[in-house]
């Protein structure tokens, strides 16, 4: 009885921060039509915010967390008014691509001030127990509980009896009807933005007491276990919210007392994924479908892409051959390489992601099955670089497959939470699933890759054999883009209805796409793992897929030479200037945000 | 009595609180030219969509040559040669006028996507890659059809075959709707307001082409707004209000019905009201 006790009481203090996370995003999606992705960033800056307020101020707790929650409300509002109020009207997916942008952008900004390690942020609370009955409840538990309370009543206050509530409600019912009986819907954004981010900074704050920790990698969980939250209780539901956040603490508390902590995570995905395919409206939720999206998976902006006359390609192919001859060294080839492998990535998720319009966050959860595939067939039963490769190309294209579909089944926004929850799942299976995978030691001398008896030991060798494949693959695209399956690719993109009402089976061609992405992302992802000789869980990560979506969007969705152009540039470039990794993170983020702003079409254009 | 094409019974919608579409029975001959009026929000496009499957019904059922169809998804329709417009007009905006008419012979597909049970989708993308003879006839064989379809629109379309279609004005945007549905090669063509934002010239070479379609036998399904043309074209007209049938017959029969003028011009207190 005791230790469940115990366990209930943690899963109810951390789900109280969850439903804080929660509510945020329920508000932020009831008015803005959108998943903020930086969420969990200004959970992060507040964490930041309350330490310095403490360390340098050394604050009294009530006012600490009124400065928490003051500053995290001007980045909320100046996220609402740089990022993404410049993207009213485009389509919905602009701005959520947005925000990953800024959150990448906040984290890193944070990380370049206060370096990445881990700082204590002591709680300042009398370190007096409450007993009840043979166990007991810590002064802390029962301040976030205060907390959460009382923003919760706050919240409904402020959304029932205040006339800005009045108009944060009629916003989010029918944002265009409000301004027209006179609802200024820019402030109404801004303000809830600014609840929304006060609650959130709050909440990082009070988790960096409960664990007397804080690091900059806090971010993403803090996002992704905000946005479980919030679809446990229904999109936009702030109700539901709290409920769901509380929810998602008691699971995942008891999930570990069973289990184990390495299992948390997997607990809080599994979670997304059945909620997402068995009630998408939310556990509250009494609608019988989803609400119809029309034209939300698409971020196509109406362009000419340039086009290469065929003598000018093949020029560039034989310069890239010849550049090692050239230019023999390796720390180049090697970057080099690293691009073209990136463009591999990027071939599958630009067609994935462009040419049929289904945003993916987790693409590089397809390298990891990939890399372990050839890994292991390769450790475990000696097979031969030639045949493990292909072998993890099928083998991607299989899972990858079928771990999407029931994704692939949704529209918009879900697709993009559901890809994201697959890719983490992918990382936390291998974590867990130590029998095959060897959990946490990932895979350590997987051979060089060899074509016969003839080692590819030197850069050169691998720059070449990583073109061929970048030309071979990409080639194979170009040619599937120009017969029919092209253009029911992008007819399901444009408008899955009407591409339906003309016997479009949109299920059949996603996974026909996703199959065929599959399978080259899991090549690329088994040469990166002969190449690097270990893989571990945290190799190919959501950083990686993030870098991916924003290859594909600087070189023009569904543009197959865009990928490469973007995967050098993005890759390649800022390595051979040498810019710092932490820099390289802000640069990828800032050039998302410039992107969606300025060029939504790529450099060449969207195909 | 010859069976009908089109055979719908009873057949209701609800939404939240109100009945968009309330029991309506309606059968269509092959051949027939069939118009179904009524105010806006009477529950024409409810009942567009809940026969050709983007929308179930709540009650009532469709019958396709005599087939039961109620609920089938739009694509197994699309099969059965039911091919429709759409009120707004949804072109595919990046695709070029080609593509757009192209995509409505996807149904019809048949030596790229090779039956192999439960491999279908892996044959239909290795022959995509390799393009044996028989894909490639049946490309080309399908592109000419849409180039000559698209040439029913005389030179409003065909110098535009590359062009994209967000490139195209209003009306144009509304024939390659046409273009579209035409190339699915249908048994039954629904039109969803075919002339809505047409000026009168174009408003009239569009009856040219659904007259035309008409002589061709084709069996048409018909919401327009514009009676002059519905009165011309017609075999026989469904009028529609809130949800019912309030009248079906003749078209001149159906225009003077005491029910429909009300519908369209209120009853006469209401009228007094708009006035004041």
């Amino acid at each position: 009885m005791g230790p469940w006790f115990d366990y209930t009481v943690n899963g109810l203090v951390v789900g109280n921060i969850y439903a804080l996370l929660a509510v945020g995003l329920a508000l932020i999606f009831g008015v803005a039509n959108l998943i903020n992705f930086a969420h969990g960033s200004v959970f992060t800056v507040g964490a930041y915010l309350g330490w310095t307020a403490l360390h340098y101020l050394h604050t009294p707790l009530p006012v600490t967390i009124l400065l928490v929650a003051a500053g995290s409300a001007v980045v909320g509002v100046a996220i609402e008014r740089f990022a993404l109020r410049p993207l009213n009207h485009r389509s919905r997916i602009a701005p959520l691509l947005a925000t990953i942008g800024v959150s990448l952008v906040l984290d890193q900004a944070v990380q370049l001030i206060f370096s990445p390690d881990p700082r204590a942020l002591p709680s300042q609370l009398p370190d007096w127990r409450l007993p009840i009955g043979g166990v007991t409840i810590g002064a802390l538990d029962l301040l976030i509980a205060g907390v959460g309370l009382t923003s919760a009543a706050l919240l409904f206050g402020f959304l029932r009896f205040s006339k800005l509530g009045w108009a944060v409600r009629a916003t989010a019912q029918d944002p265009d009807a409000a301004s027209q009986m006179g609802v200024d819907t820019n402030r109404i954004n801004a303000v809830v933005f600014a609840i929304a981010s006060a609650l959130g900074g709050v909440g990082g704050l009070l988790v960096g007491m409960f664990y007397n920790s804080i690091d900059t990698t806090m971010s993403f969980d803090a996002t992704l276990k905000g946005m479980v939250a919030m679809l446990l209780g229904g999109l936009g539901n702030v109700p539901g919210a709290i409920a769901g956040g509380l929810i998602l603490g008691l699971a995942e508390s008891y999930g570990i007392a069973l289990f184990g902590t390495s299992y948390r995570n997997l607990f809080a995905f599994a979670l997304l994924i059945l909620i997402l395919m068995v009630a998408p409206n939310g556990l509250f939720s009494r609608r019988r479908e989803l609400p119809p999206e029309p034209m939300t998976g698409t971020f196509v902006a109406p362009s000419r892409p340039l086009r290469l006359p065929r003598p000018a390609l093949a020029a560039i192919v034989v310069v890239a051959a010849l550049f090692p001859l050239v230019w023999n060294q390796p720390y180049v080839l090697q970057t080099l390489t690293n691009a073209l492998l990136m463009a591999l990535l990027a071939f599958s998720l630009t067609l994935v992601s462009g040419t049929v319009g289904q945003i993916s966050l987790g693409h590089a959860g397809l390298l990891a099955i990939g890399g372990y595939a050839s890994g292991l067939l390769a450790l475990d039963h000696g097979w031969p670089f030639v045949a493990s490769v292909p072998a993890a190309g099928l083998s991607t294209a299989i899972l990858g497959t079928l771990m999407v579909l029931p994704a692939l089944r949704m529209t918009g926004h879900y697709v993009a939470i559901a890809t994201l929850g697959v890719g983490e799942i992918v990382s936390l299976v291998i974590l867990n699933w130590t029998g095959l995978t060897r959990g946490p030691m990932g895979l350590s001398g997987i051979p060089i890759p060899a074509i016969g008896p003839i080692e590819l030991d030197t850069p050169r060798a691998l720059y070449w054999v990583v073109l061929v494949l970048v030309v071979l693959l990409g080639l194979l695209q170009v040619r599937l883009l120009s017969s029919h399956l092209g253009r029911t690719w992008r007819a399901i993109r444009e408008d899955e209805v009407a591409a339906r009402a003309y016997g479009v089976e949109p299920l059949r061609y996603k996974a026909m796409a996703f199959a065929f992405g599959g399978f080259g992302a899991g090549i690329a992802g088994a040469i990166a793992a002969h190449l690097y000789s270990y893989i571990n869980h945290e190799t190919f990560n959501t950083q990686l897929s993030i870098l991916a979506i924003t290859v594909v969007i600087l070189g023009g969705l569904g543009n197959v030479l865009g990928a490469v152009l973007g995967a050098v540039l993005l890759v390649a470039l800022p390595e051979i200037f040498r810019a710092a990794a932490e820099y390289r993170m802000l640069i990828y983020g800032i050039a998302l945000l410039l992107l969606i702003r300025y060029r939504p079409q790529g450099l060449l254009g969207t195909i | 009595m010859m069976a009908s094409l089109l055979e719908i019974t009873g057949l209701t919608r609800h939404f939240e609180g109100i009945t968009a579409v309330d029991g309506i029975d309606l059968a269509v001959q092959e051949g027939e030219l069939v118009s179904v009026i009524g105010p806006n929000g009477a529950g024409k496009s409810t009942l567009f969509n809940v026969i050709s499957g983007l929308d179930r019904p709540d009650a009532g059922g469709v019958r396709l040559d005599g087939v039961d169809i109620t609920g089938r998804s739009p694509e197994k329709l699309a099969r059965l040669g039911l091919a429709r417009t759409f009120q707004h007009g949804r072109v595919f905006a990046n695709l070029s006028v080609l593509d757009n008419v192209l995509v409505g012979t996807h149904a019809r597909l048949a030596a790229v996507r090779p039956g192999w049970r439960g491999f279908g989708p892996l044959g239909e993308l290795l022959l995509a890659v390799v393009r044996p003879g028989a894909v490639r006839r049946e490309e080309a064989a399908l592109r000419s059809e849409a180039e000559a379809i698209l040439a029913r629109f005389g030179d409003r379309l065909v110098p535009r075959l590359d062009h994209p279609a967000y490139s195209l004005s209003y009306a144009n945007r509304r024939r390659v709707e046409l273009a579209r549905a035409l190339a699915l090669r249908p048994r039954l063509l629904m039109l969803d307001e075919p002339t809505a934002g047409m000026n009168e010239t174009e408003t009239t070479e569009m009856e040219e082409v659904i007259a035309a379609l008409k002589a061709t036998g084709l069996t048409i399904l018909l919401i327009e707004h514009k009676l002059d043309m519905v009165m011309r074209l017609s075999d026989r007209v469904l009028a529609m209000d809130d949800g019912h049938s309030i009248a079906e017959g003749a078209p001149a029969t159906v225009r003077d019905h005491p029910a429909v003028v009300e519908a369209y011009l209120g009853h006469p207190a209401n009228q007094r009201t708009a006035v004041a």
